[in-house]
């Protein structure tokens, strides 16, 4: 290697930092507007009228219907045929996904702490049981779990929506894997003091378990929410329609006369809750979702 | 390993039960359904079965649609996932160099996750209609005639991006905390061993990169074939034709629109048995990875 | 307050035996110190005290109750953890209160013995804050709190000590000898430290391989160690052992180099030629020509006296402590102070009394 005076090296490689923190922001800068684009159409889309859009003549700009297209939404729904208000469906949707995630948190950690704080027979084949249903996701087994459904007389019901989506091998083994790392000595401890399983779960463990609790709480309110195959299948009584599924029956086979402003002003309303939870839980949201997928 | 346990036995079998009952009722049963289900033909009417042995399967296997759809669902899903690692790896490696900003495009980066796939559907829809949407009708102006809905490779492009867009995010997430795993001292050695950065990432951090990456292809094989129902359903509804019509896709056709529920229990079976394969080879991978 | 007395108490995990047996009479108000290196199954040993292990055979008493088959929230006692296990969500008090609220005592109650307790470890300021805004020490003291709270029968320490540095540690020992005197709880108290042992106990269990080898008071084990292990384990440096045949009818001791060491104390039975282990701890050898020779590798100035490590010509490791600041060159000759000789029989490696004292005593 020729060897280059120091200073002009140090100029070398400080032009060429500089560069590289160039090209660095330039790649992210065009990857966030990637994801942004999209996004940016469907407010700009929500604030025009559905004749504006229809023309063909897609604006750029926000136009002037933005309080007209959200209030029709909310309140009376768009699409030419069935419209249903965004407010029930997000209601609908809300709680669906609240359920889910509070059910799945609730029965996961019972299981979870009767397998790693207890020795009893069977143990390890109920743990090998909850661990199978990880390889059985619902959309595979959607027409028999559907008809399941069908002879326990839970379609068309919040519960049919809710129940069958809410055992969770992924929470459980993640709480397990979380209780595993909670020192004997609390154990002892609560036990010298005089607490019983019950109270050492309700006193100790839950409070410990808070930030994986919320953290869990994030992914699988998302997971509740975007819920598609599911609603679609177990629900036609439109009064419990979800938001997601709501929407693409709007759209129906993509008419260019849709009331497009309509659809995007829902569109925005469906995806406000659950991108609203992961930009203001940022920090728990990724941490759940890095610890779960492990 | 802990040595402490509670005692008692009726306690922890109370605490399982819910999840057990849940479990039983809405995964083994239906399961079960599913395999008995795929060995029986119904008459027309739904009056009697007979047990038929394998001919579902046979049936299913040598359907040509569903072999279109089988060869399908590997394209697509291979596209998507390959689209979506890349992108997402190429954005976290520059997300988690030292820049001013950092934190603020990570945060613009991750929010894509919380969008449904359906209703990244909708989006895309928005942008590529052929007579309202932005790019739809720009492609139209400049003589390429554009329409997803006629056209059954130009919708299979418009699946794939918007399947892919939607899990780029998530990618994106795993890998830049894989990144960020990657000790500093390691880098630094390279580095004072004289390799470029572009070297020190194919050596040193690719490498250490590639349980994530392996994790992360399975996952994505896995969402680009179940997850993405809802992206094809909003968009294509598996048309023009059957040109978007992926494995589950003729799953939910067989099962709700044919009613031909021996035929959807096989293709159920065969779907498990793909997921089930795709799982072992991930926990095989895993447990190696925690050996070495 | 109480006794407590345990009578052959076993323990086994599954074919792994850990415990072979373990007899001990605690006095009430006693401190007795558990001691032993890693793996002498000491702290299992507090464990069944405690209830939070089951012993496979044996019987554990406090006072007048056998406790044997009782869960540690009924036996009574209070625990000091290694690392003082406070629950990390609690605050000071919170932590200390735990245990009397489960037992339901009336809240003033509760105050009052957390106040008192508080106040007598000078941590009264402490008690709205959480564990991780606490020091090591702090920590310790909380611990010690909660324990003192419950005014138990029993108090354990699981080396409690363990985790601070090394001042902290002198100065939280001589606290707990204090607290542990002046409120007379009897205590058993685990560590692996021989210092710590000596300092805190009333009586030493010096804990081998599952067994006690030797419990006795702090200066009994050290005079007049049971045997070569608990020679060699207590007392810092090393003792020293030398090989050794009985000679002159047991009144004396005939080493490799044909020395012959004269016992001060009275003669030993046994045959002459017995193989013998003799024991001289380092500060109680003498420079002295005739000697040992000992040829020297390092020399420790400590100060106030010197470590000499040397070997002997047969290749045996030798220690001496000698007072202030010495220079041997490559060579020196030490003699044992005859009195302050031990005798161990060489295949056993147990102590061997002499003769008139193993009559009186």
């Amino acid at each position: 290697m020729a060897t280059l005076p120091a200073e002009v090296l140090a100029r070398r490689s400080a032009r060429r930092r500089r560069r590289e923190a160039i090209v660095t922001h330039v790649c992210l800068i065009i990857g966030v507007l990637i994801f942004a684009f999209p996004i940016y159409l469907a407010v700009i889309g929500s604030t025009h009228s559905a004749s504006t859009i229809g023309r063909g003549d897609v604006p750029l700009l926000p136009g002037p219907d933005a309080v007209a297209n959200y209030a029709q939404a909310w309140g009376t729904g768009g699409g030419r045929f069935m419209g249903v208000p965004a407010g029930g469906m997000l209601i609908n949707s809300l709680v669906m996904a609240t359920l889910i995630a509070a059910g799945k948190i609730a029965i996961s950690l019972t299981s979870a702490y009767a397998i790693a704080f207890f020795r009893f027979p069977l143990r390890m084949v109920f743990f090998w049981l909850i661990f199978i249903t990880l390889m059985l996701p619902v959309e595979v087994r959607i027409i028999p779990t559907f008809q399941v459904m069908v002879s326990l007389g839970m379609t068309n019901s919040m519960q049919g929506l809710v129940v069958p989506l809410i055992a969770s091998a992924t929470a459980t083994l993640l709480f397990r894997q979380f209780f595993l790392t909670i020192p004997d000595e609390y154990v002892e401890a609560a036990k010298i003091d005089g607490a019983g399983p019950l109270r050492f779960f309700v006193d100790i463990l839950l409070p410990l378990s808070r930030t994986n609790i919320a953290a869990l709480f994030v992914i699988l309110f998302i997971y509740g929410w975007n819920q598609y195959l599911w609603p679609l299948l177990i629900v036609n009584d439109r009064s419990l329609e979800t938001i997601v599924v709501g929407l693409t029956k709007m759209i129906g086979s993509g008419d260019s006369q849709n009331e497009w402003n309509v659809i995007m002003a829902t569109a925005m309303l469906a995806m406000l809750p659950p991108v609203g939870v992961v930009l203001l839980m940022q920090r728990w949201f990724v941490k759940g979702l890095t610890e779960t997928e492990k | 390993m802990r040595r402490t346990f509670f005692r008692g036995v009726g306690l922890p079998y109370l605490l399982l039960a819910p999840q057990l009952l849940v479990t039983a009722v809405f995964f083994f049963w239906p399961a079960g359904q599913a395999v008995y289900q795929s060995f029986l033909r119904e008459d027309a009417f739904g009056l009697s079965s007979e047990f038929v042995g394998l001919e579902n399967f046979i049936d299913v296997l040598s359907d040509r649609d569903w072999r279109g759809a089988a060869a399908r669902t590997a394209f697509f899903s291979i596209s998507v996932a390959a689209l979506a690692l890349s992108a997402a790896l190429f954005l976290a490696v520059q997300a988690d160099k030292h820049i001013r900003g950092a934190g603020a495009y990570r945060t613009l980066l991750i929010w894509p996750y919380a969008v449904a796939p359906a209703i990244a559907a909708v989006l895309w829809l928005f942008m590529v209609h052929p007579s309202i949407g932005l790019f739809g009708r720009a492609l139209n102006a400049m003589g390429v005639p554009w329409d997803y809905k006629l056209n059954g490779d130009q919708a299979m492009l418009v699946v794939i991006l918007a399947s892919a867009w939607k899990q780029v995010s998530y990618n994106f997430i795993f890998f830049l905390a894989g990144l960020q795993g990657i000790p500093r001292p390691v880098l630094e050695a390279a580095a004072i061993d004289g390799a470029g950065p572009v070297r020190r990432f194919w050596t040193v951090v690719f490498p250490l990169l590639s349980p994530t990456a392996f994790f992360l292809l399975v996952v994505n094989l896995v969402y680009a074939c179940f997850d993405t129902f809802g992206v094809i359903h909003a968009l294509t509804q598996g048309g023009p034709g059957k040109s978007t019509e992926t494995l589950i896709y003729r799953v939910y056709t067989d099962g709700v629109t044919n009613l031909n529920l021996g035929s959807s229990a096989a293709q159920s079976v065969i779907l498990m048995i793909l997921v089930i394969g795709l799982t072992v080879v991930q926990f095989r991978f895993v447990e190696r990875k925690v050996h070495y | 307050m109480a006794t407590l007395t345990l009578t052959g108490v076993r323990k086994s995990f599954g074919t792994n035996p850990v415990l072979h047996g373990v007899d001990l009479d605690v006095r009430d108000g006693e401190m007795i110190v558990v001691v032993g290196a890693s793996g002498c199954g000491k702290s299992t040993l507090l464990r069944i005290v405690a209830g939070l292990e089951t012993a496979t055979a044996g019987r554990v008493m406090i006072g007048d109750q056998d406790v044997t088959a009782l869960e540690p929230a009924d036996r009574d006692v209070a625990m000091v953890f290694q690392n003082y296990a406070l629950y990390p969500h609690m605050s000071v008090f919170q932590n200390m209160a735990y245990g009397l609220k489960i037992r339901g005592l009336p809240k003033p109650e509760i105050i009052r013995r957390v106040d008192e307790a508080a106040a007598l470890l000078d941590i009264g300021t402490l008690l709205e804050r959480k564990p991780r805004q606490l020091s090591g020490g702090q920590r310790q003291r909380v611990a010690m709190g909660r324990a003192i709270v419950r005014e138990p029968k029993l108090f354990l320490f699981d080396e409690p000590l363990s985790n601070l540095d090394a001042k902290l540690r002198v100065q939280m020992r001589a606290e707990i000898r204090r607290l542990q005197k002046r409120l007379g709880v009897t205590s058993l108290f685990v560590t692996h430290d021989q210092v710590e042992a000596m300092t805190l106990g009333d009586r030493l269990v010096v804990m081998h391989a599952g067994h006690a080898a030797q419990i006795a008071t702090p200066m009994e084990v050290w005079e007049r160690p049971a045997d070569t292990y608990v020679a060699g384990f207590i007392g810092s440096p090393s003792m020293n052992f030398l090989a050794a045949t009985l000679e002159q009818g047991g009144a004396a001791a005939r080493l490799g180099n044909d020395l012959v060491l004269p016992f001060a104390d009275g003669p030993r039975t046994g045959k002459a030629g017995q193989k013998l282990t003799l024991g001289i701890r380092p500060e109680h050898l003498r420079p002295q020509a005739g000697g040992l020779r000992v040829m020297i590798e390092l020399v420790e100035p400590l100060g106030a006296e010197s470590l000499l490590h040397g070997r002997l010509p047969d290749g045996a490791e030798m220690t001496v402590k000698l007072a202030g600041a010495v220079h041997p060159d490559g060579e020196l000759e030490v003699m044992p102070m005859a009195e302050a000789l031990h005798v161990f029989d060489g295949e056993t490696g147990k102590r061997i009394e002499p003769l008139d004292q193993s009559t009186t005593r």
